[in-house]
C-alpha cells in the first residue's frame, strides 16, 4: 500500500509553491510570489490576517491587498509579507508543545475561592 | 499511526465541527475533492465576470454602470480569494488556470448562456447570484477553514449583487411595455439555467454522499434547489412577473413549491462544452491571459532589478 502523507510545516502554503525567490525558477518562470495580508480594521486594533495573494514585490503586494480586501473600508493599515518567510508550529507536534499549559490552572483568577464580601477583585 | 486511525481521527473531527486546516492530516480523496470543488468555483467567479463586462459600456446610465463595474471587481476578488484557499491544499495558481484554459476544470456552466439584454443583468444579480447565494451561505461552514472563511467574506459582499439585480428589474417592471416585455423576457430565459445551477438530482449525482460526510456540503442539490423555489416564487409575484413553468404550484401538503422536470439533456449539454458559449467564455479567458504574460513577466523582472539595486547600494 502506498500511503502519501503530506506535511506542511512553514505557513498556510505548502512549501513547494509557497512563493519562489525572485531570481528565477525554471519551471515556474512569470509566477509571482505569494504573499500573506495582514489587515487592521480600525485603529487601535491589531492587523489580522486576512488570506494571501500573488505579486511580484512588497509594493504591488500592498496594492493588490487593497483591491482584493478593502474594497468597502475593511482597512486602515495593511501588512504584507512573503509566505515562504512565515514559520508555524507543527500539528502533529501540538499535543507536546502546548501541554505544559493545561495543568496550571492556577493561572487563572478563577482557581481562587474568596469570600463574598471582597469587593471589587 | 496507520491510515486507518489517521481517517478515523479526521473523521472525528469533522464529527465534532472542528475545522481542517491547511496542516493538518487530511486523506488524499479530501484534498482533491476540495482542490476540484474550490478551483472550480474560483473559476467560476472569473468566468462569471464576461456575461456582466459584456454590459459595462452599455449600461442605461451612469449609477448602472458604477455599480456594474463594483460588482465585476468584486467578482474578481471571490476568484481571488477561492484560488488562495486552494493553494493551501498544494494547487498552484499555474496549475489551476492551465487546467481551467485546457478544458480539463470546470466552470458553472449558467456562464454559457449569453446576456441579449440589459434585463439580463438584473435577471443574472437576482437569479444567479441568489442561487449561488444559497449553496454559499451553506459554504461558510464548510469543513476546511480556508474555503469557509473566503466564503464568509464572499457572502458578506453578495448580498448587494443580489439586491441590485432585483432593483434594476422592479425599476424595469414599472417602466413602458417595452421595459416590462423585456424584464419578463430575461426571467423567462435565466429560470432554467438558474435551477440546473444546483448540479445534477441528488439520485444521480456521484460525489454528494461522501461530500456530506466530510461536511464539504451540507445540504443536498435537491434541497438547495428547493429553497430556491419557494424563494423566487414569492419574490417574483412583487415584480408583478412570471416563472415560465407551467406545473409551477404551492403544495400545501409538501409547505413547498412543486415545479416541473428540468431539461437534463440541455443541461448535460452545456457541462459537456456544446452550450451557446462555451467556446468564446473559454477563448476570452485564454486570450487575456496570453496577452497579460508580457506584464507578468515585465513586473517581475522590474522587481529583481529593483532588488537588486537595493543589495548593491546595501553592499
Amino acid at each position: 500500500m502506498n500511503i502519501q502523507i503530506r506535511k506542511f510545516y512553514y505557513g498556510d502554503i505548502p512549501e513547494e509553491t509557497g512563493g519562489n525567490s525572485s531570481s528565477s525558477n525554471a519551471s515556474n518562470e512569470t509566477g509571482w510570489p505569494l504573499w500573506e495580508v495582514f489587515i487592521r480594521s480600525k485603529q487601535g486594533l491589531d492587523h489580522k490576517h486576512a488570506g494571501s495573494l500573488h505579486a511580484a514585490d512588497a509594493q504591488m503586494a500592498i496594492e493588490n491587498a487593497r483591491d482584493v480586501y478593502t474594497r468597502r473600508q475593511e482597512g486602515v493599515s495593511i501588512w504584507v509579507v512573503e509566505s515562504k518567510h512565515i514559520h508555524a508550529t507543527n500539528p502533529d507536534e501540538a499535543e507536546m508543545f502546548y501541554e505544559p499549559a493545561s495543568d496550571k490552572v492556577y493561572r487563572h483568577p478563577t482557581f481562587y475561592d474568596l469570600p463574598d464580601e471582597v469587593k471589587h477583585m | 499511526m496507520s491510515i486507518h486511525e489517521l481517517e478515523k481521527i479526521f473523521q472525528n473531527k469533522i464529527d465534532k465541527e472542528i475545522k481542517i486546516e491547511p496542516k493538518d492530516w487530511m486523506p488524499e480523496a479530501y484534498r482533491k475533492t476540495n482542490i476540484r470543488q474550490i478551483s472550480q468555483h474560483a473559476h467560476s467567479e472569473i468566468v462569471g465576470m464576461l456575461p456582466e463586462g459584456n454590459w459595462i459600456s452599455r449600461a442605461p446610465s451612469l449609477k448602472r454602470k458604477a455599480i456594474l463595474i463594483a460588482k465585476v471587481q468584486d467578482e474578481a476578488g471571490h476568484g481571488l480569494y477561492l484560488y488562495s484557499a486552494a493553494e493551501t491544499l498544494g494547487s498552484s495558481r499555474e496549475q489551476m488556470i492551465d487546467d481551467l484554459h485546457s478544458g480539463k476544470a470546470k466552470y458553472s456552466s449558467i456562464f454559457n448562456y449569453p446576456t441579449l439584454t440589459w434585463a439580463d443583468m438584473g435577471a443574472v444579480g437576482w437569479l444567479v447570484d441568489g442561487a449561488a447565494i444559497l449553496n454559499q451561505v451553506m459554504l461558510c461552514r464548510t469543513s476546511y477553514g480556508p474555503y469557509a472563511r473566503a466564503m464568509v467574506r464572499i457572502c458578506k459582499e453578495e448580498s448587494f449583487h443580489q439586491r441590485q439585480g432585483f432593483e434594476s428589474l422592479l425599476v424595469l417592471s414599472k417602466g413602458t411595455k417595452e421595459q416590462r416585455d423585456m424584464c419578463q423576457d430575461a426571467i423567462n430565459r435565466w429560470w432554467w439555467p438558474s435551477l440546473m445551477m444546483f448540479g445534477p438530482k441528488d439520485s444521480e449525482s456521484t460525489n454528494s454522499d461522501q461530500s456530506i460526510k466530510w461536511k464539504i456540503k451540507r445540504k443536498t442539490n435537491d434541497e438547495l434547489r428547493q429553497q430556491f423555489v419557494d424563494m423566487i416564487a414569492e419574490q417574483v409575484k412583487l415584480l408583478g412577473m412570471t416563472l415560465p413553468d407551467p406545473h409551477l404550484k404551492w403544495n400545501e401538503s409538501r409547505k413547498h413549491y412543486d415545479f416541473g422536470e428540468i431539461n437534463w439533456d440541455e443541461f448535460w449539454n452545456v457541462v459537456k462544452g456544446n452550450g451557446p458559449c462555451n467556446k468564446q467564455r473559454l477563448e476570452a479567458r485564454v486570450k487575456a491571459h496570453e496577452e497579460g504574460t508580457w506584464v507578468r513577466e515585465a513586473a517581475l523582472a522590474y522587481a529583481v532589478k529593483k532588488q537588486s539595486r537595493t543589495k548593491a547600494k546595501v553592499a
